[in-house]
C-alpha cells in the first residue's frame, strides 16, 4: 500500500541545514496498523507529513497504492489527500461553527457529492463511531473523546485507503484513549490501513506493528501481538 | 460561481459568523456612505459657488457713472456724471466690430399690486439685450423687445416668484399689474439660476421708465457685451478703450477712480474659474481620501478575517480543499458582502443627501448630490479593492502548508 525508498528531508535553519530524515526505507501493506514511535525531533511527524502529502521530500520515492507520488502541485496534492487519505489530529481540528454532521460532510463537499448523499453518508459514519445522536451538536458541546470520534468519522467518510493519525490520543485521558483505540482497531478490522504517530507505549502496543525512529533513521521495526483496547474498557 | 452548493456553503458560513459578516459589511457600507455624503457636500458647495458667480454672462463690461473726485479741465471735483441715451448710440457707433449688444439698466424699487396682493419689488428698465447679459430664461410669454423700447409700451416681464406672490397658481400673462401707480401689462414670466432674489425682479422697457420720469433720457448703468471671439486679451483691451472713450466724452480725469467705474466680467471670470477649479480639486481630494480610507478599512478587515480563519482554512485543505477553492471561497464571500453592504451604504448615502436637500443652504451647501456614475463607480472600486485585499491574504493562507495552519493554536 505504501512504499518508501531512501527518503531524505532536511530543513534550512538559517545558515545550518537540519537533516531530519536520513534515508528512510519503509513499506506498509494493506490492512496494517502501524505505530510510529520516537522522541520529539526524531522525524516522526515529518515522516507523517510527507506520507500525508502535506510536505514534500528532498529525495527518495514514495508510492501510494501503486501510484508514484511525485511532482505534486498543491491542487493535485489536495485531490490525492481528499481521495486516498484521512487525517486525525491531536487537537481534533473540527470547524467550530459547523455541527458534528456538517464537519463529517465537508470532505464530500470537496468531492462535489450532492447534499443529500453527503448527509446520508456522513450520518452512516457518525453512527459507526457511535455518535449518531450527537449529529446536530456543535464541537463545543462535545467531550474530547467525542470530538476525536467526529474527526475519525470525518477522516473515514471519503473512504480513504490510508488513515493517518498524529497523536490521536495526545489530548485525551487514558480511559478515553482506550475507547478511541477501540474505535480505530475496529476500523482497521474492516481492512483500512492505519498509521498512528504516538509516543505512548500502551497505545503503540494496540497496533500490529511498531516502528521506532531516532535521529531520522528507523532503528527498530517489529510486528507485535496486538492488545485489544476493549480489554481495557470496562 | 453559480453552483448552488457553493452558495449554500457561503450563506451558511456567513450566517454562522454574524459578527465577522456584520463587521466587514459595516466597514464597506460606512466607507461608501461617507464617500457619498462628503462628495455630495462638495458638489453642494460647488453649486452655491456657481449660483453666486456664474449665473451671468461672462462676455460683458459694465459701466457705472459716479461722482468725480478730481477737478479736471475746468470742472470742479464732486461733479456727478450722468449717462444718457446718446452714450448708448456713441458706444455702438465707435465700437461696431467689438460689440455683440448693448443695454442700459435703470433700477427702481416699486410697490406692485394685483387685486388684493401687493409687495415691494425692484424694477429694471432695460433693452432686449439685457436678457442675455443676465441669462434670463423666459418660461412663459416673451421678454421686452425692440418694439417695446421703440413705442415705450407699458409691458412687463416678471419673475417667477413675482407671479407666484401676486397670482398664486393662476397665470399672469395678459393681466395688468400696478407698478408704483402705473398699470403695466404682463407679457412674460422668467426664471433665473441666480437664486430667489433674481426671480423677484420686474423688467420693463428703459424708454418707458424714462417717459415716466418726466421724459428724461438718463440711464443708470450701461452693460456692453463684446463678441466672445475677442477672448480674454481682447476683452481687456476693449475695456481699456471703452473706459478711455467714456472718460474723454464725459471729461473725467484718466486717473479719477470715482468718476466712472468699469467692471469687466471676463477679468473677474478668470479668478472665479480658478477658484472653482480649486474647489473641484478639494472635492475630488476629499472623495479620493474617503475612498482610500474605505479601501484601507476593507483591507484591514480582510486581513483580519483571513488571519482568524487560518486554522479553518488549514482544516479545509487537509480534508481536500484545493488552493483554488480556498481562495475562491474567500473571494466569493468578500465580494458578496461588499456588494450587498456597498449597495446599502450607497442607498443610505443618497437617501441622506436627498433628505438634507437644501436645509444646509446657510452653510453654502445647495442641493448636495452625487452622480450615479460616481457613486456606482466608487462602490465598484471598493468591491474590486475588497476582492484584491481579500485575495492577497487568501492566497497566502491557501499556500500555507495545512500542517502549519493546523499547528497554529
Amino acid at each position: 500500500m505504501i512504499e518508501i525508498k531512501k527518503l531524505h528531508k532536511s530543513y534550512a535553519m538559517g545558515q545550518n541545514k537540519l537533516h531530519v530524515l536520513k534515508g528512510i526505507n519503509f513499506d506498509v501493506d494493506e490492512g496494517e496498523m502501524v505505530a510510529i514511535m520516537g522522541s520529539s525531533g526524531s522525524g516522526k511527524s515529518t515522516l507523517l507529513n510527507i506520507l500525508g502529502m502535506l510536505d514534500v521530500a528532498d529525495s527518495g520515492t514514495y508510492t501510494l497504492d501503486t501510484k508514484p507520488i511525485k511532482n505534486l502541485d498543491e491542487t493535485k496534492a489536495a485531490i490525492y489527500r481528499n481521495r486516498f487519505l484521512g487525517f486525525v489530529f491531536q487537537s481534533f481540528n473540527l470547524i467550530s461553527y459547523k455541527t458534528a454532521l456538517e464537519n463529517v460532510m465537508l470532505p464530500l463537499y470537496y468531492q462535489k457529492v450532492g447534499r443529500k448523499e453527503r448527509q446520508e453518508r456522513a450520518l452512516k459514519f457518525l453512527e459507526q463511531v457511535g455518535l449518531g445522536p450527537w449529529a446536530s451538536h456543535h464541537p463545543n458541546e462535545l467531550s474530547g473523546g467525542q470530538k476525536q470520534r467526529v474527526a475519525i468519522a470525518r477522516a473515514l467518510v471519503s473512504e480513504p485507503k490510508v488513515l493517518l493519525a498524529d497523536e490521536p490520543t495526545g489530548a485525551l485521558d487514558s480511559k478515553t484513549s482506550y475507547e478511541l483505540m477501540d474505535v480505530l482497531q475496529r476500523i482497521n478490522d474492516q481492512g483500512i490501513t492505519l498509521l498512528i504517530v504516538t509516543h505512548e507505549e500502551d497505545i503503540a502496543k494496540m497496533c500490529k506493528r511498531i516502528v521506532h525512529l531516532r535521529d531520522g533513521v528507523i532503528v527498530e521495526d517489529k510486528k507485535v501481538n496486538q492488545i485489544r483496547a476493549n480489554q481495557h474498557v470496562e | 460561481m453559480w453552483n448552488r452548493d457553493r452558495w449554500n456553503e457561503m450563506f451558511y458560513t456567513l450566517s454562522k459568523n454574524k459578527l465577522r459578516t456584520a463587521l466587514s459589511g459595516f466597514t464597506v457600507a460606512m466607507g461608501i456612505f461617507i464617500f457619498v455624503l462628503l462628495f455630495g457636500f462638495g458638489n453642494g458647495l460647488k453649486n452655491s459657488f456657481e449660483e453666486f458667480f456664474l449665473d451671468d454672462s461672462t462676455n460683458t463690461v459694465w459701466l457705472y457713472p459716479g461722482q468725480t473726485e478730481k477737478p479736471f479741465r475746468g470742472f470742479k471735483a464732486k461733479r456727478r456724471i450722468i449717462f444718457k441715451n446718446d452714450d448708448l448710440v456713441d458706444i455702438q457707433q465707435n465700437f461696431p466690430f467689438f460689440i455683440d449688444y448693448i443695454t442700459p439698466r435703470i433700477s427702481r424699487g416699486a410697490l406692485v399690486k394685483y387685486g388684493k396682493e401687493s409687495n415691494n419689488y425692484t424694477t429694471r428698465a432695460v433693452a432686449p439685450g439685457h436678457q442675455y447679459a443676465e441669462k434670463t430664461i423666459v418660461i412663459k410669454g416673451r421678454y421686452i423687445n425692440e418694439a417695446d423700447v421703440e413705442n415705450k409700451t407699458k409691458y412687463a416681464t416678471i419673475g417667477r416668484l413675482v407671479e407666484k406672490d401676486l397670482f398664486g397658481t393662476k397665470s399672469s400673462i395678459g393681466k395688468h399689474i400696478d407698478v408704483g401707480g402705473v398699470s403695466f401689462k404682463v407679457v412674460g414670466v422668467f426664471k433665473d439660476e441666480g437664486g430667489d432674489n433674481e426671480e423677484r425682479l420686474i423688467y420693463i422697457p428703459y424708454t418707458t421708465r424714462q417717459r415716466l420720469e418726466k421724459s428724461n433720457d438718463r440711464v443708470d448703468q450701461i452693460i456692453v457685451a463684446f463678441r466672445p471671439e475677442l477672448g480674454h486679451a481682447g476683452a481687456l483691451a476693449l475695456e481699456k478703450k471703452l473706459n478711455n472713450f467714456m472718460r474723454k466724452k464725459h471729461v473725467v480725469a484718466p486717473n479719477d477712480r470715482r468718476g466712472i467705474y468699469v467692471r469687466n466680467v471676463a477679468a473677474d471670470l478668470k479668478q472665479t474659474q480658478q477658484f472653482a477649479s480649486v474647489l473641484q480639486l478639494i472635492v475630488t481630494f476629499v472623495g479620493l481620501g474617503t475612498l482610500l480610507a474605505g479601501i484601507i478599512g476593507i483591507s484591514n478587515i480582510m486581513v483580519f478575517v483571513v488571519k482568524e480563519r487560518t486554522k479553518e482554512l488549514g482544516i479545509r485543505k487537509a480534508i481536500g480543499a484545493t488552493p483554488k477553492s480556498v481562495v475562491g471561497m474567500i473571494l466569493h464571500e468578500s465580494v458578496f458582502i461588499t456588494t450587498i453592504a456597498g449597495y446599502a451604504g450607497l442607498l443610505a448615502g443618497v437617501g441622506t443627501l436627498a433628505l438634507i436637500g437644501d436645509s444646509l443652504e446657510e452653510f453654502f451647501i445647495i442641493n448636495p448630490y452625487i452622480s450615479t456614475d460616481t457613486a456606482v463607480g466608487a462602490t465598484l472600486i471598493l468591491i474590486v479593492f475588497g476582492a484584491v485585499a481579500g485575495y492577497i491574504p487568501a492566497r497566502r493562507a491557501a499556500k500555507i502548508k495545512p500542517i502549519i495552519a493546523l499547528r497554529d493554536e
